[in-house]
């Protein structure tokens, strides 16, 4: 490179961050974001650089990756249908099993319509750059996800964020709002970062008032939260009140995609009108295959939802009881978000987890609310009572050799 | 209200915020200047939309960088 490109060189803005990670990793640290899992035993063991690890950081919360119907589904698909669509839903992408699976999450969720993206990511952002346009308000929490704000971005909607959780704050600017506009309300129901709840029951019926719209992202609680596993809203009793409803495939299901579920008579249209959607080629036979078959087991799931229950209420007490910070005082989800006092501490922490045998994820700025390092711990409806414990052991050792505890 | 109404309302909410006691020109940036991270301009904007009774859209936002452009923004908000 000369000299003269160097000076516009479009990468030089990544220069702070590749400062950071290069001093992070002098200190002979492993890299946190680079981990390779060489080989996957069960929904709660793997081979991670070299070492067998327990599993507790990978939202895989009912353990479907693994289950041999979903794993036979799959392989029949393969078998029949081939390794891939090519295409996009709306030209050569449809295939049986789309519409397979698209029934299962409206049996599942009740729903009249049901349409399958291509990753969760996807449907955030299709599902919200297309419903709000120009002149319309989007009102959501400060925290949302990433692929909310990007759905955000890439529409041309006004963007109102207000503080976390806050009702009133949520309600003054609803409340601001010129007469006329449309409004779509942004919540989810569980928060991923600190794993707390959403009190979308007040939220919901705060929106309503002033005639919004709410599209609930419940990702994280779908096939162990509410009575049906249909999460956080439903558990609220306040999913006849949710318009739309985004989730995702690569958590409970056990698989990739994403998708949304509404009772709105002119749904359909959104196949035709969302780009995110149009513009993609559709998943592969195999993963709607899982996905559907995963999903029909959800519904039935209610032995393994109590057991994660059990798993998520012993970690948070456990954890507690030896001295961490943790992000809610008791246990609202399947997160036990572990506060760390700063990255490099975090980081620490991490790899002295890893050299003990337990994955987690290392959460850091701008992904975090208020600049927080977090070790954030999911867990699964198969991890059993005795890996809980171990798990409790290699956090012990491991906070008092970084000194966090 | 006119704009020295405005400004004066507005440096009483921004003294909270200005930890570093810097003065405040109009052409005093957030971002530069102030060392206003994304949380820090959430509680200021927030504390300003209260005090006028306005929604200051993140599009606005994106359009302010300078103290004088926000109150010539809430000046126009407020005239509308």
């Amino acid at each position: 490179m000369t000299d003269a490109a160097s000076k516009t060189d479009l990468f030089s803005k990544f220069d702070p961050l590749i400062q950071q990670r290069e001093a992070l990793l002098a200190s002979g640290l492993e890299d946190p974001f680079n981990l390779v899992m060489e080989k996957v035993l069960s929904p709660t063991r793997a081979i991670c650089n070299g070492r067998d690890t327990i599993l507790l950081g990978t939202y895989n919360y009912m353990g479907m990756t693994f289950d041999p119907d979903v794993i036979r589904a799959g392989k029949d698909a393969l078998e029949n249908f081939g390794a891939g669509t090519t295409g996009s839903r709306v030209l050569n992408g449809t295939y049986q099993g789309h519409r397979e699976v698209e029934e299962a999450l409206k049996d599942f969720y009740a729903m009249d319509h049901a349409m399958v993206f291509s990753t969760g990511y996807q449907a955030n952002l299709g599902i919200i750059s297309t419903i709000a346009g120009k002149d319309d308000y989007i009102v959501l929490d400060i925290d949302s996800h990433a692929s909310i704000w990007d759905g955000c971005a890439l529409g041309n909607a006004q963007v109102v964020p207000f503080k976390h959780n806050d009702i009133d704050a949520m309600e003054k600017r609803l409340r601001r709002i010129p007469e006329g506009a449309g409004k779509l309300v942004v919540l989810e129901g569980v928060y991923s970062m600190l794993g707390d709840i959403a009190p979308l029951k007040k939220m919901i019926a705060v929106a309503k008032k002033y005639d919004a719209m709410v599209l609930v992202d419940e990702a994280h609680s779908m096939g162990f939260i509410g009575p049906n596993g249909r999460g956080v809203a439903e558990e609220q009793g306040v999913l006849d009140h949710v318009d739309f409803v985004i989730g995702t495939f690569s958590k409970s299901v056990g698989t990739v995609g994403g998708f949304c579920v509404s009772n709105h008579p002119k749904f359909e249209i959104m196949r035709l009108v969302c780009r995110p959607y149009v513009f993609t080629a559709s998943l592969p036979p195999s993963v709607v295959a899982t996905a559907a078959t995963s999903i029909r087991k959800l519904m039935t799931g209610a032995d393994k939802r109590a057991h994660l229950w059990e798993n998520s209420r012993t970690l948070h007490a456990g954890l507690k009881a030896l001295g961490f910070d943790l992000g809610t005082e008791a246990p609202q989800s399947a997160i036990i978000a572990v506060i760390m006092p700063d990255l490099e501490r975090g980081a620490a922490m991490w790899e002295a987890l890893l050299h003990e045998g337990l994955y987690v994820n290392l959460a850091r700025p701008p992904a975090t609310p208020a600049n927080m390092t977090l070790l954030r711990c999911s867990l699964c409806a198969e991890h059993s009572a005795d890996q809980v414990q171990a798990i409790l052991g290699m956090f012990e050792r491991a906070g008092k050799a970084v000194g966090i505890i | 209200m006119d704009r020295a109404q405005v400004d004066e309302r507005i440096r009483g909410l921004i003294a909270p915020f200005n930890k570093k006691g810097v003065t405040i020109a109009d052409a005093t940036t957030f971002a530069g200047d102030l060392e206003f991270d994304s949380l820090t301009v959430m509680d200021f904007v927030a504390a300003i939309e209260d005090e006028f009774d306005i929604i200051i859209s993140m599009n606005q936002q994106a359009e302010i960088e300078n103290y004088g452009q926000l109150v010539d923004a809430v000046c126009k908000l407020k005239g509308d």
